[in-house]
C-alpha cells in the first residue's frame, strides 16, 4: 500500500515537473508582460506543489515549509511588490520587443531543454532516486530557458521575471537534491529572492522616470568610444 | 567576540544612519563604526595567527587565514572609503537630503562584504554575495543620471543572472557532500576534509555552475562588460570599494571552492583556470590600450588583476597560492588608492576624459604626485607590492612547468603596463589647459589618500612578520602542493 502511494506521489511530482517545463515555454511564447507574469505565478505554484509532494513523501518538514515560503514569496509577495513599485503602464497590454521571433525562440528553448538533459546525465548515473531524475534536468532546463528569455527580451520587467524564473529552476532542482538543507538557509535564500525583486523593481522605476522608457535596448550610452 | 563585532558594527552604523536626529552626523557615525570594525578585524587576525582560526559560533561564523585576510581587507578599504566620502560627497551638486541614504546603504554593503568571509557555510556565503550585488547596484544608481542608471541596470542583469546558476551549483555541492556520507553541517572546513571521497562528476558540475555564476560578479572575461561601466559611473568612494574589494569577495568564494576541487584527484581543472584567467588578462590588457576615460582605465585594470589571481590559483602550487593571496592584498590596497586619486582628479578638473587632462603636475602637485604613485604601483613597477606578487606568481609558474602560460602572462602584464603609463604620462605632463577651473581637494580626501598610500609604499619594501604569516596561512587554505 505504501509503495503504491509513493508511486502516485512520484507520478504527480513528474507531472508537476512537466508542467514547470511547459510554463517555461509559455513565458518564452508570450508577448504580453502581464501574460509572462501569470505564467511565472503558475510556475511558482507548481514548484510549491512539488515541494509539498516530496516533503509529504519523505516526511520532511523542511520541504513543506519551503513550499509555504515559495507561495508566500513568489505567488503573493513578489507580484504585489512589483505592482506597487512599477507604474501601471508597464503592465498594460504591452507588447514585448524580442531580438529573435517567437517560433525560433521556442525552438531554441526546446534545444536548451534537451541540452539540460544531456548535461545532467553523468550526474543522474550516481543515483536511482526517481525524484532527482525528474527534477534535476527540468530544473536546469528552467535555468537555461529563463536565462535565454533574459537575453532575448529587451524590456525591463520581463528581464526581471526571467531572473525569477531561473531561481524557480534552481529551487526545483534543489528540493530534490538537497531536501534537508538547513531551514535558515532556505529562509534566507527566499528573502533574498524577494529583495532581488524589490531592488530591480525600484531600479526599473527610476529608469522609467529618468530615461522615459523601460526598453533596455535604448540604453547604450556607455561604451569604449570618445564622447563627442 | 571580536569577529562578531567586526561584522556587526557596519550593520549598527547602517541602522543609526536611519534615525532622523542623527542624520546631520552620518559621516561621523560611519567613520567611527567602520574604524572600530577595522580594529576588531585586526584583533581577529591576531587571534587567527595564534590559534589558526577564530570561531565565534561553531559551524556558522568562523574564519581561518584566508577568511581573516579578506575580512581585514574589507574593513580596511571600506574605512578609508568612508573617510574619503566625507569630502567627496559634499562636493558638487549632490543632494544633501539623500546623504543619509547613501551612508546607510554603504554601511549595508560593508556588512554584506564582511559577512561573506566570516560565514562557514557555502550556502549562506551565496546569500552574502547576493546581498553585496544588490546593495552595490543601489549605490551605482545613486546619482540617478542616465549613465549611472544604465550602468546599474547592466550590472544588475548580468550579475544577478549569475545568482540562480551559482545557487544550483551550491545545491549540487550540498548533494555531493551528503551523498558521500558527510553527516555534520556543511562548512568549508568539512568540505575540504571530505573532498577526496566526493563524486568528482558532481564536484566538477557544481564548480562549473558556481564559476559561471560568480565569475560574472568577479568580472572575468567575457562576462566583464558591466564592470567598467559600473566602476566608472558610481560615486568615487563606491568605485574604490567595488573595484578594490567587491570583486575580490566572490573570487574568494571561487578560490575556496577551487581548493576543494583541486584536492579531489580525478577532477583536474587547474589548467582550465589558467586559460580562463589568461583570457581575462588579455582582454583587459588590450582594452586598456584604447580607453578614453581614466576611471574606466582603472576598472579594466581590475579585470586584469582578477585574471592574474585566477591564473596563480590555477598553477596550484603553494608558492603560486602565496602569490595569489599576496596579489589579492596588493591589488585591493593599490586599486582603492587609484580610485581615490581618480576621484581627486575629477574633483579638481571636472572631467573624466584622459585627453582633457594635461599637465596635472603643474595644476596640482599633490594630485599629480598621487596619480604617478598609484599608476606606477597598479601597473606593477618596482618597488611596489604588486611587482613583488606578480614576480612571485611568474616564478612559481616557471617552477611548476607552466612555461607557455608564464610567457603569455608576462607579455600581457607588460602590455597593460605600457598602456597605463602611456595614458598617465599624457595626463601628468605637458601644459595644463588654462581655461580649466581648479578646485581644492577637501582635507578628508587628502587624509584618506595619505592613509591609503602608506601600505602601498611600505609593503613594497618591507613585509611585516604578521602580514607574512597571515599570507602563509591563507595560501595554505588554497590547498596547493
Amino acid at each position: 500500500m505504501a509503495g503504491s502511494q509513493t508511486q502516485l506521489i512520484e507520478g504527480l511530482n513528474a507531472l508537476s515537473a512537466g508542467l514547470i517545463l511547459l510554463t517555461a515555454f509559455g513565458m518564452v511564447a508570450t508577448r504580453q508582460v502581464q501574460g509572462v507574469m501569470r505564467f511565472f505565478i503558475v510556475q511558482s505554484l507548481f514548484l510549491a506543489a512539488s515541494a509539498f509532494l516530496i516533503g509529504f513523501n519523505r516526511g520532511s518538514i523542511h520541504l513543506l515549509a519551503l513550499g509555504a515560503i515559495t507561495i508566500a514569496a513568489k505567488v503573493i509577495a513578489i507580484p504585489w511588490v512589483l505592482k506597487r513599485t512599477l507604474p501601471g503602464d508597464l503592465y498594460e497590454r504591452r507588447e514585448i520587443n524580442q531580438v529573435i521571433n517567437i517560433p525560433s525562440s521556442l525552438l531554441l528553448a526546446l534545444l536548451l531543454a534537451i541540452a539540460a538533459e544531456f548535461l545532467v546525465s553523468p550526474l543522474l548515473a550516481t543515483t536511482a532516486d526517481p525524484v532527482i531524475h525528474a527534477n534535476l534536468p527540468i530544473g536546469l532546463a528552467g535555468i537555461l530557458i529563463g536565462g535565454y528569455s533574459l537575453i532575448a527580451r529587451r524590456e525591463a520587467l520581463p528581464q526581471l521575471i526571467g531572473i525569477l524564473a531561473m531561481e524557480n529552476g534552481a529551487f526545483f532542482a534543489g528540493i530534490a537534491i538537497a531536501p534537508d538543507l538547513p531551514l535558515i538557509a532556505e529562509l534566507v535564500i527566499a528573502i533574498d529572492v524577494v529583495l532581488i525583486a524589490v531592488v530591480v523593481g525600484v531600479l526599473t522605476r527610476n529608469i522609467t522616470q529618468t530615461i522615459g522608457t523601460s526598453e533596455a535596448a535604448s540604453m547604450s550610452e556607455l561604451r569604449e568610444e570618445p564622447r563627442p | 567576540m571580536t569577529l562578531i563585532a567586526a561584522i556587526f558594527f557596519p550593520l549598527l552604523s547602517a541602522l543609526l544612519c536611519w534615525f532622523k536626529p542623527l542624520r546631520s552626523i552620518v559621516w561621523g557615525i560611519t567613520v567611527f563604526c567602520l574604524t572600530i570594525s577595522f580594529a576588531m578585524a585586526v584583533m581577529t587576525a591576531g587571534q587567527v595567527l595564534r590559534n589558526g582560526n577564530a570561531v565565534a559560533i561553531p559551524g556558522w561564523i568562523e574564519v581561518d587565514g584566508l577568511g581573516s585576510l579578506v575580512l581585514l581587507l574589507v574593513t580596511f578599504i571600506c574605512t578609508l572609503a568612508a573617510i574619503f566620502a566625507g569630502g567627496y560627497m559634499r562636493h558638487g551638486s549632490q543632494s544633501r537630503e539623500r546623504l543619509w541614504w547613501f551612508y546607510s546603504n554603504s554601511n549595508l554593503l560593508v556588512f554584506a562584504l564582511a559577512v561573506v568571509p566570516a560565514l562557514a557555510s557555502p550556502n549562506l556565503a551565496w546569500v552574502g554575495v547576493e546581498l553585496v550585488t544588490l546593495f552595490a547596484t543601489l549605490l551605482v544608481a545613486y546619482e540617478s543620471t542616465a549613465g549611472a542608471l544604465e550602468a546599474a541596470w547592466k550590472m544588475a542583469i548580468l550579475t544577478i543572472m549569475g545568482a540562480p546558476i551559482a545557487l544550483l551549483g551550491f545545491l549540487v555541492l550540498y548533494w555531493a557532500y551528503h551523498s558521500s556520507g558527510g553527516g555534520t553541517a556543511e562548512t568549508w572546513a568539512a568540505l575540504s576534509a571530505m573532498s577526496s571521497t566526493m563524486s568528482p562528476n558532481l564536484l566538477k558540475f557544481s564548480f562549473l555552475l558556481v564559476f559561471v555564476g560568480f565569475g560574472a560578479k568577479v568580472g572575468l572575461a567575457p562576462m566583464h562588460t558591466w564592470l567598467p561601466d559600473a566602476h566608472s559611473q558610481a560615486p568615487t568612494p563606491v568605485c574604490a570599494v567595488l573595484s578594490g574589494i567587491k570583486t575580490t569577495v566572490p573570487l574568494y568564494v571561487i578560490l575556496r571552492f577551487l581548493s576543494i576541487i583541486l584536492a579531489s584527484p580525478e577532477a583536474r581543472i587547474g589548467n582550465w583556470m589558467v586559460v580562463i584567467g589568461l583570457f581575462s588578462v588579455g582582454i583587459a590588457a588590450f582594452l586598456l590600450l584604447q580607453v578614453h576615460d581614466y576611471k574606466r582605465m582603472f576598472a579594466f585594470s581590475t579585470v586584469e588583476h582578477m585574471g592574474i589571481i585566477l591564473v596563480a590559483a590555477g598553477f596550484a602550487t603553494h608558492e603560486a597560492d602565496y602569490g595569489a593571496v599576496a596579489q589579492m592584498l596588493n591589488h585591493s590596497i593599490t586599486k582603492s588608492l587609484c580610485f581615490y586619486t581618480a576621484g581627486m582628479v575629477l574633483m579638481t578638473l571636472g572631467t573624466r576624459q584622459i585627453s582633457e587632462v594635461r599637465g596635472l603636475f603643474r595644476t596640482s602637485p599633490f594630485v599629480g604626485g598621487a596619480l604617478l604613485l598609484c599608476s606606477l604601483a597598479i601597473a606593477g613597477a618596482p618597488p611596489f607590492p604588486i611587482f613583488l606578487s606578480e614576480f612571485s606568481i611568474l616564478s612559481a609558474g616557471l617552477r611548476s612547468g607552466h612555461n607557455v602560460a608564464v610567457a603569455i602572462l608576462a607579455t600581457l602584464i607588460v602590455v597593460a603596463f605600457v598602456a597605463i603609463m602611456r595614458h598617465v604620462n599624457g595626463m601628468l605632463f605637458g601644459k595644463p589647459e588654462a581655461t580649466a577651473p581648479v578646485e581644492r581637494v577637501p582635507l578628508s580626501c587628502r587624509t584618506a589618500v595619505l592613509l591609503a598610500a602608506v601600505p602601498v609604499v611600505v609593503l613594497g619594501v618591507y613585509i611585516p612578520g604578521p602580514v607574512h604569516s597571515l599570507l602563509e596561512l591563507a595560501a595554505q587554505q588554497l590547498g596547493g602542493h
